[in-house]
């Protein structure tokens, strides 16, 4: 007896999107969550929806990246008009500043090569001098030596996103029970069943999508996904009126206008605390991004741990010895949300898989296949 | 609204929105306002929506107010001064430095 015909395992951003994305096929899905002390990288995101720079080597991760930036704006369209919840989506294009010579040389460098290896399919992206940069971004400081400006970049609200997905996934019939951590999943004939410490439910598909949960569930049927949490730490200013007309990767402005600064990369295991060295090192890099905003208060800080992988690419995987159990994690939470909710959740209910997924399985950091 | 339980000892006098309000030395901005019979401090940055001191904490930033041509200062963390002069935060402020590079 079956009590869904796919149990979604993981609340946050990956989880809920593919979750909303089987409702809306009409699937009985079942969204099993973690409490609120669970680790939450989808509360802790930039909000970024970007695409450039990503993919280096792995011209299938570009494509996917891109597919879903393109898929964004009816997504949030698609949010707005089943919960009412505008996620504050916008795509005016994104910058990425180089403030020393070394970083604009590998920015070209890199740039360049992902658009070689997209081969016939579109890569579109320019750099900007200076000059070009103060007419788009006023304010710019004297240290930025020049900038890449990508128009398939944009940004959201990653928390009214994962209230919209949730929201829209109930108002699709979809069944949420959080505080549901999962403990064991048993393959079986025709269903799968998956115990939590207060109950047990069975269905015919399952999709592990539980963040840096997901290496542990995984390894229950029998696939080695190996993930790694990644530090990042953030600042917050108060608002202030409008005045980035697009984002950045060091600095963005909300709509609600307030300044967020990023970001961090450090490796501190679980630990998500703050660090007030990291904070220094984040507000001393936009401020010499924008030196306009030394006179703004800091009001928030936090940390998150990324969900990475040992190349940076995404995991979707359908076990091999239980079909029907799927694998589905990233560290793009917000940017792939929109192929989230309609590639995956068709796959994952038998359709089309996505041809790039051949690339995205855990095969590829098996050691007999490193070369 | 609210009510004091006993009057100020050493009453401090400053400026709001060219209004005198009278308040205890102890008082913080906030308290003083709210004492004084004033429901609207700032208006809301997003909505547009007129807003008062809520949590009374530093946590909610309801109650911003420019205080002294500063801009955007919690006036449930800021005590009172003589002569000081206060206005509502009328939506985002612009940064002050706003100008070229």
């Amino acid at each position: 007896m079956s009590d869904a015909d796919v149990i979604v395992i993981g609340g946050g951003l990956v989880g809920a999107s593919i979750a909303w994305g089987l409702a809306g096929e009409g699937a009985r899905t079942l969204l099993l969550d973690e409490g609120d002390g669970a680790l939450r990288a989808s509360r802790g995101n930039f909000g970024l929806v970007w695409v450039q720079g990503k993919g280096l080597g792995c011209p299938e991760y570009a494509r996917w990246s891109l597919r879903s930036a393109d898929l964004w704006g009816d997504f949030a369209a698609e949010l707005h008009e089943a919960t009412g919840i505008d996620v504050g989506h916008e795509r005016p294009g994104g910058v990425m500043l180089n403030l020393s010579g070394a970083e604009e040389r590998e920015n070209i460098k890199t740039l360049a090569q992902i658009r070689l290896e997209a081969g016939n399919q579109p890569y579109d992206y320019e750099m900007l001098d200076r000059r070009q940069m103060a007419e788009l971004l006023p304010g710019i400081g004297p240290d930025v030596v020049s900038a890449s400006y990508s128009p398939y970049d944009g940004h959201a609200n990653p928390l009214y996103l994962l209230r919209a997905l949730h929201a829209g996934f109930a108002a699709k019939g979809g069944r949420y029970r959080p505080g549901e951590k999962v403990e064991a999943i048993e393959a079986g004939t025709g269903a799968t069943t998956v115990r939590t410490g207060t109950a047990s439910y069975a269905a015919p598909r399952v999709v592990i999508s539980a963040g840096l949960g997901t290496t542990a569930l995984a390894a229950m049927v029998g696939v080695d996904a190996p993930i790694v949490p990644l530090h990042g730490q953030i600042l917050v200013t108060e608002r202030t009126a409008p005045r980035l007309a697009l984002p950045t990767n060091l600095v963005r402005q909300t709509r609600e206008g307030v300044m967020m600064l990023g970001y961090t990369v450090d490796d501190f295991g679980f630990d998500t605390r703050t660090r007030a060295d990291r904070s220094r090192n984040v507000a001393l890099g936009a401020l010499r991004a924008f030196p306009c905003l030394r006179d703004l208060r800091v009001v928030r800080s936090w940390a998150a741990l990324r969900i990475m992988t040992a190349d940076g690419f995404p995991i979707y995987e359908q076990s091999e010895d239980h079909p029907g159990i799927f694998i589905a994690t990233c560290h793009s939470g917000v940017t792939l949300a929109a192929v989230h909710a309609r590639d995956v959740s068709r796959w994952v209910l038998g359709h089309d898989m996505p041809a790039t997924f051949r690339r995205f399985s855990t095969r590829r950091f098996d050691v007999q296949e490193t070369v | 609204m609210f009510r004091r339980l006993f009057e100020p000892q050493n009453p401090v006098a400053f400026d709001f929105e060219g209004e005198t309000v009278t308040a205890g030395e102890d008082d913080t901005v906030a308290a003083a306002l709210l004492a004084h019979g004033i429901r609207h401090t700032r208006t809301s940055a997003v909505s547009g929506s007129p807003r008062a001191a809520h949590c009374l904490i530093g946590a909610c930033f309801e109650c911003l107010v420019e205080i002294d041509g500063r801009p955007n200062r919690q006036a449930c963390l800021t005590l009172v001064r003589p002569g000081m002069r206060v206005r509502r935060q009328a939506g985002p402020a612009a940064m002050k430095n706003g100008g070229g590079a």
